[in-house]
């Protein structure tokens, strides 16, 4: 499980998250959702240590998180995974050389067991003979799943996808969130994915948390969601609904 | 200004802070070395050759229209280009033409890997993103530079012997003996170790305002702008600090 608690981020004396207290269960699809600029990316980025929060706790299980030391960071970290929304591949390496970089850097394997681990996850994510082409060379898609592949190769116990199917068209966007929820289901992983994409909520969802103008606005399920009082929520619902 | 400066001077040793500290594996390292050693010194090795040979060149002519007289042996031109190419050219001169191109180049990848998160999703793995790009950066420069240098002094006296030759300006024997005139060593190493400073100035400083860049593709043009120039004006600080601490 992962907390945060009473997160407070402001740039230039604007409060970007404003006392944001949420918990994102194991094992489940956790979604952050809200208009752009509510502050769904900047939530995620204080979760797993990209920005640092003027104030708040954010807690890993038993650990604090906001106060760990780099060592101690960097321990966590090697059980994190994240999916960033343009895939954030390394240019210079092909994909096989960017699945395998952290098996390299962080692991005594031997050169046939990365090798199989870096197959696996390939074929995992259906891109069974994209090993030596370089990021330049893929779809978007192919990029989403290679930085698929990239996050679970460790086997991380938390995974972050920042708007993982922006930018996708909408049967290959249905095929990512499917792909990241089994994930998630089958290693028993804490997920948490920022989105504004309703497909995404009604079918993977199973914890949402909206954000409005950098506040937590409403926190359920995507059965709760439609039936909601909150009226920004609503606005946001029926306004993707028309689209 | 004096306090902008000095925050940015902060910035940059805690940067290099982070990049001097241990490896994460020495091989893997060692890998990324030999693949910036061919971007940054082997693919750099044409145009300090083309450079080079038309310095001495040069040197080599305007050495012989200066000591147009009768009295000083033509041999000094011989012995006037192998100096300025030792003590000047192929170390300072070498290092702002490479300022330009490594420099902007270095700057441009990091900044670009800055913008698109490739850093943040490197950070996220728990890689130290500033050792793993920049250490073998540096550590390449560092090494192959020095040979640059060897090979423009090379290249530059025999620039300088073939316009004279060719022109007749002085006889070749005479360019040769005048190569022979007065060597001394220590130059060579002067040269060589002004040649390792001025990498590591222009890959560190290039890295540090390419990894701190942000915003767009315009930002990142701008560090690079900054990188290059602020490579050049180090490089021109620490030729003098080098001169008056070896050779005075």
């Amino acid at each position: 499980m992962i907390r945060g608690e009473h997160i407070v981020k402001s740039f230039d004396g604007r409060r970007v998250l404003d006392n944001i207290s949420v918990a994102f269960d194991k094992g489940k699809t956790n979604l952050i959702i809200g208009r752009s600029g509510s502050g769904k990316t900047l939530l995620m980025k204080c979760l797993v240590g990209l920005v640092k929060p003027d104030s708040g706790e954010i807690w890993y299980d038993k650990t604090l998180f906001s106060k760990l030391d780099f060592k101690g960071l960097k321990t966590i970290r090697q059980e994190m995974g994240m999916i960033f929304q343009g895939g954030a591949l390394l240019d210079s390496s092909t994909v096989e050389e960017n699945i395998r970089l952290p098996l390299d850097l962080f692991t005594n394997r031997s050169e046939a067991e990365k090798q199989e681990r870096v197959d696996f996850c390939l074929e995992r994510v259906a891109l069974r003979d994209a090993n030596k082409l370089y990021p330049s060379e893929l779809s978007g898609g192919m990029v989403k799943r290679v930085a698929i592949a990239r996050a679970i190769v460790m086997n991380p116990k938390y995974l972050f996808c920042d708007e993982p199917n922006s930018g996708l068209d909408p049967i290959t966007a249905g095929l990512i969130d499917e792909l990241i929820s089994e994930i998630t289901h089958e290693y028993d992983i804490t997920t948490i994915m920022n989105t504004h994409d309703m497909n995404s909520v009604m079918t993977i969802g199973e914890k949402i948390v909206f954000l409005h103008d950098g506040q937590k606005h409403w926190e359920g399920t995507r059965h709760d969601i439609l039936n909601t009082t909150d009226p920004e929520l609503k606005e946001f619902v029926s306004n993707i609904k028309k689209i | 200004m004096i306090r902008r400066f000095l925050a940015l001077l902060g910035s940059y040793f805690v940067l290099m802070g982070k990049v001097f500290s241990r490896p994460e594996k020495a091989r893997i390292y060692r890998h990324r070395m030999m693949v910036e050693m061919e971007a940054i010194g082997y693919n750099s090795i044409i145009i300090t050759a083309i450079i080079s040979i038309f310095m001495g060149a040069v040197v080599a002519l305007q050495m012989s229209i200066n000591l147009d007289e009768g009295f000083i042996p033509r041999s000094l031109i011989g012995y006037a280009t192998r100096e300025t190419m030792i003590l000047e050219f192929s170390s300072t001169v070498v290092a702002l033409i490479l300022a330009g191109k490594v420099g902007s180049s270095i700057a441009s990848e990091i900044g670009t890997m800055r913008i698109t998160e490739q850093i943040d999703a490197l950070e996220l793995m728990g890689v130290n993103s500033a050792s793993y790009l920049i250490l073998p950066k540096i550590v390449s420069a560092v090494v192959f530079f020095p040979f640059l240098c060897i090979l423009s002094i090379l290249i530059g006296t025999v620039g300088g012997y073939l316009v004279s030759a060719l022109t007749g300006v002085v006889l070749p024997g005479d360019f040769i003996e005048g190569l022979h005139l007065d060597f001394k060593p220590w130059s060579i190493i002067y040269a060589l170790i002004k040649t390792a400073v001025f990498a590591f100035i222009i890959t560190s400083v290039s890295s540090f305002y390419g990894y701190y860049a942000k915003g767009n593709s315009l930002e990142v043009a701008r560090s690079s702008t900054s990188a290059v120039v602020a490579s050049s004006i180090s490089i021109l600080l620490f030729n003098l600090i080098l001169t008056q601490w070896l050779l005075i």
